[in-house]
């Protein structure tokens, strides 16, 4: 465990360099002081400040440093290894030395941001570069390693992101896997009617792109079906996909949609009809659904619960019908992973002052985004529960579950812009019904939105800024009587008002996926405390996880509208497709080892391994780190009763040595070893 | 020198969530105690209690240990094994007379960078109460503890 070398300060000529970063450094630590008190260590050969280390400037003093002075380690203290360690890598690199030669000093975030206390900054940036520098005498020289990449790509999600992803990828040569929950693709997008703000019909500009999804070669198409399991890492995944049974032979149907027609037993549609329609028990969601065969839904099919039935398979010209069917466990390889699992909507019953599911005209976002598609129960008739009366005023109401401080903090971001859309539609379908918007905010930031607010300001739209605060039927005098009552604070006229209205559209929220939390297990990637999956750098990484080969898409990361979400599909499929034109990657080799001749084969590492990279050889009676299955997380390093496990980097000498090395000014009390004895 | 006390702490954090909480703490100016000297590991999961044992025998007066959030671990479950040595190693250490403030563990997400630097106040301001560690005194005193010496590097 000890290093066994002469001690460090009679090999290692160290370069120490201190960054000004402009004032952002400079302005609160003595940058000056730093370096010339690093020059005092006896390890360093130089130590100098420089306004902007990472200019080609101040990269090339550390090149020529290496050459001319023969420095064999370089220090650089800046900002965080975050930003700017692979920049000051490649200087090593280029001036001679292996790249982990190199230790950086975070000097900027950790110190001259985090406090004003001049004096105090300065000490820490001392502690900070002696720690850096006592460690970087211990570096060993590393090779990156090399990773294939398989050419193939795993997509999860067939909304309108990983459709575009895997039109994407596909148009451009490379296999795609896509996955979906559902019976068919399409997604959210195909239970809309319009989109904002251009009102383009949504089916008809989706249903192209799921025919082509369904038409390419190079997509295989795996509906009805989830992931099972997840093995391996960036450019080695082995997934496993359960392929539920549909009990359709997929070969032999030709989707003429006879069982439908036929079946007897009639559904209520919560998924894609948002309940408010009826499917059958054997269905397709809508008829553009690719591909086009049925599921059959078990649960509710009089065949499956009664044993007594089975006009399906009477019927059905191909005898594509098989109720002996069972799920398919199907295992594949892929490069890369782009999750688009989309989004939940929140779900008004939570606010049971706002009276959905209690108070019969009363209905959520979706409900209405059904009844006014031309294919939806009514025929895109606007019409109260009762199937025939048309209201003659209207509530929309915003922010039902957004910016909220007891359900969603965040802002979903579209909701402002559909209940525009909405009040347009109530205007077109019924030019006579009175229109209230209630809203905090109006927020339409995007491409042509602000204009399509001032349209619907002229369409004769009231808007009322103010939270509604209760929906009750309970009137108060006879204008009251068989309404129902809006109670919101107009805080623009400061009065409570009270707005009896026929039917009120509650504008739901974007939520994660009710499972989204096991989603990011599967994929061994972070969710936020919303349970949006985390991106890898919220500005400049918004489609990249913490995850090396799996990439996010679409309203799984955070609220969004279409745009956003086929951009992000597109830049998701650009990142994989950058990957697999480079063919290789190189991975950090911060990687884990075992000294097998030390090794007492205990085994105590091998359970502790969340990759199963840790195997045991029987014979030698000792452990092995299966190299490419470690992640170099080091929890084997710090268990290993021998310490015989190295952790490539990250090893036991370097960290002791740092952490001494930081505590350079308090160690005067130390008693060593010999000392004590 | 004053007879102000400025503890020294130092902290391991997990290079994916904590020590970027720390970075974005310092990206959005938030001003905190600048007592803690950070030491970057890839996971909490990779902290020997040794490390703990040689800062505070070293010189510092607390260690904090900070990674994921459970079920965020970028390792699986990393954070989980770091909470479990820590549990064991804080037994330990009471046992030494070592008081419980000195090391805490912290759960902080890449996006926390006001609960890391809130975390680092309150240390400081619970270790500036505790006083200077003094582990010559309380763990090698005169009990003849010298076994417990970590080993030398």
């Amino acid at each position: 465990m000890t290093d066994q070398k002469k001690s460090p300060a009679e090999q290692e000529k160290v370069g120490v360099y201190i960054c000004h970063c402009g004032s952002n450094i400079a302005g609160t630590i003595n940058v000056e002081e730093v370096a010339q008190w690093a020059e005092k260590n006896p390890n360093v050969v130089v130590a100098r400040n420089y306004e902007f280390m990472c200019s080609s400037t101040g990269q090339e003093l550390i090149e020529n440093d290496i050459k001319e002075k023969g420095l064999t380690r370089i220090v650089v203290a800046s900002c965080s290894p975050h930003m700017h360690e692979k920049t000051f890598r490649e200087a090593t690199e280029r001036g001679g030395l292996n790249p982990f030669l190199f230790e950086m000093a975070n000097i900027r975030e950790h110190g001259s941001w985090a406090t004003n206390d001049k004096e105090a900054a300065t000490s820490k940036a001392k502690a900070l570069v002696n720690g850096a520098v006592e460690r970087v005498v211990h570096h060993a020289p590393l090779e990156k390693i090399p990773v294939d990449i398989n050419p193939n790509t795993l997509i999860v999600g067939g909304g309108i992101a990983g459709i575009t992803a895997a039109l994407e990828l596909a148009e451009g040569g490379h296999h795609v896997y896509l996955v979906e929950r559902e019976g068919t693709i399409g997604g959210r997008m195909a239970q809309i009617d319009k989109t904002f703000p251009t009102l383009d019909c949504s089916a008809c500009i989706l249903t192209p792109k799921m025919v082509d999804v369904g038409q390419n070669d190079n997509i295989t198409l795996l509906t009805y079906s989830e992931v099972e399991s997840v093995e391996g890492y960036i450019g080695n995944f082995n997934i496993t996909v359960r392929k539920k049974a549909r009990c359709v032979t997929e070969e032999l149907c030709t989707s003429c949609g006879i069982c439908e027609e036929k079946c007897p037993q009639k559904v209520i549609d919560e998924n894609y009809g948002a309940g408010i329609s009826y499917r059958k028990a054997i269905y397709r969601s809508f008829p553009q659904a690719v591909p086009g065969y049925p599921v059959l839904d078990k649960e509710n099919c009089t065949y499956f619960q009664t044993g007594k039935c089975k006009v399906c398979e009477q019927v059905c010209p191909t005898e594509a019908i098989d109720y002996e069917q069972e799920d398919k466990v199907i295992t594949f390889d892929v490069g890369n992973i782009i999750l688009a699992t989309g989004y939940d909507l929140f779900d008004a019953r939570q606010i049971p002052q706002y009276g959905y599911g209690r108070l019969a005209n009363v209905f959520s976002s979706l409900e209405f985004e059904r009844m006014v598609n031309a294919s939806g129960p009514t025929a895109g008739h606007i019409v109260l529960r009762d199937g025939v009366t048309e209201p003659e005023s209207i509530a929309i109401v915003h922010c039902v579950g957004s910016r909220d401080q007891n359900h969603n903090e965040y802002c979903s971001k579209v909701c402002c812009m559909y209940s525009l859309k909405f009040a347009h539609l109530v205007h077109e379908h019924l030019p006579d019904a009175e229109v209230y918007n209630f809203y905090i905010d109006m927020r339409t930031p995007g491409k042509g939105y602000e204009e399509f607010y001032h349209r619907l300001l002229n369409e004769g739209t009231h808007f009322i800024r103010g939270r509604v605060a209760e929906i009750t039927d309970a009137d108060r005098h006879p204008g009251e009587e068989g309404k129902l009552i809006v109670q919101a604070e107009n805080t623009l006229l400061g009065i409570q008002q009270r707005t009896p209205v026929d039917m009120v559209i509650l504008s739901a929220g974007i939520e994660a996926r009710h499972d989204a939390e096991d989603v990011s297990k599967l994929f061994k990637m972070g969710c936020d405390h919303d349970g949006f999956f985390n991106e890898r750098h919220p500005k400049l990484a918004p489609v990249s996880t913490m995850t090396d080969g799996v990439f996010i898409a679409g309203a799984c990361q955070g609220p969004k509208d279409i745009p956003d979400t086929v951009a992000q599909g597109g830049a998701a499929a650009s990142q994989v497709a950058k990957l697999i034109s480079q063919g290789t990657v190189l991975m950090e080799p911060v990687r884990a080892s075992i000294r097998e001749e030390e090794c007492s084969g205990c085994r105590i590492c091998n359970t502790l391994c969340p990759y199963n990279a840790i195997e045991f050889d029987e014979e030698k009676f000792v452990s092995r780190v299966i190299t490419a299955l470690c992640q170099g997380c080091g929890t084997c390093v710090a268990a290993c009763p021998s310490g015989v496990i190295d952790g490539a980097h990250f090893t036991y000498t370097q960290v002791m040595a740092e952490l001494k090395g930081v505590l350079w000014d308090v160690q005067s009390d130390v008693l060593t070893k010999q000392e004590v004895a | 020198m004053s007879d102000h006390f400025e503890p020294v702490i130092v902290g391991f954090l997990c290079n994916w969530c904590s020590y970027r909480a720390a970075d974005l703490a310092g990206t959005a100016r938030i001003k905190y105690a600048p007592n803690l000297r950070p030491i970057r590991v890839m996971c909490s999961g990779r902290v020997d209690p040794q490390f703990v044992l040689q800062a505070l025998r070293s010189g510092a007066d607390g260690v904090l240990i900070a990674g994921c959030h459970p079920g965020e671990c970028h390792y699986v479950n990393g954070n989980i094994k770091a909470l479990r040595r820590f549990t064991l190693l804080r037994k330990t250490l009471e046992q030494w007379g070592i008081e419980q403030e000195r090391v805490q563990l912290l759960w902080a997400s890449a996006s926390e960078g006001t609960v890391l630097a809130a975390a680092v106040n309150r240390m400081t301001e619970e270790l500036r109460a505790l006083g200077p560690l003094r582990w010559g005194e309380k763990v090698l005193g005169d009990n003849g503890a010298a076994h417990l010496v970590v080993e030398e590097v």
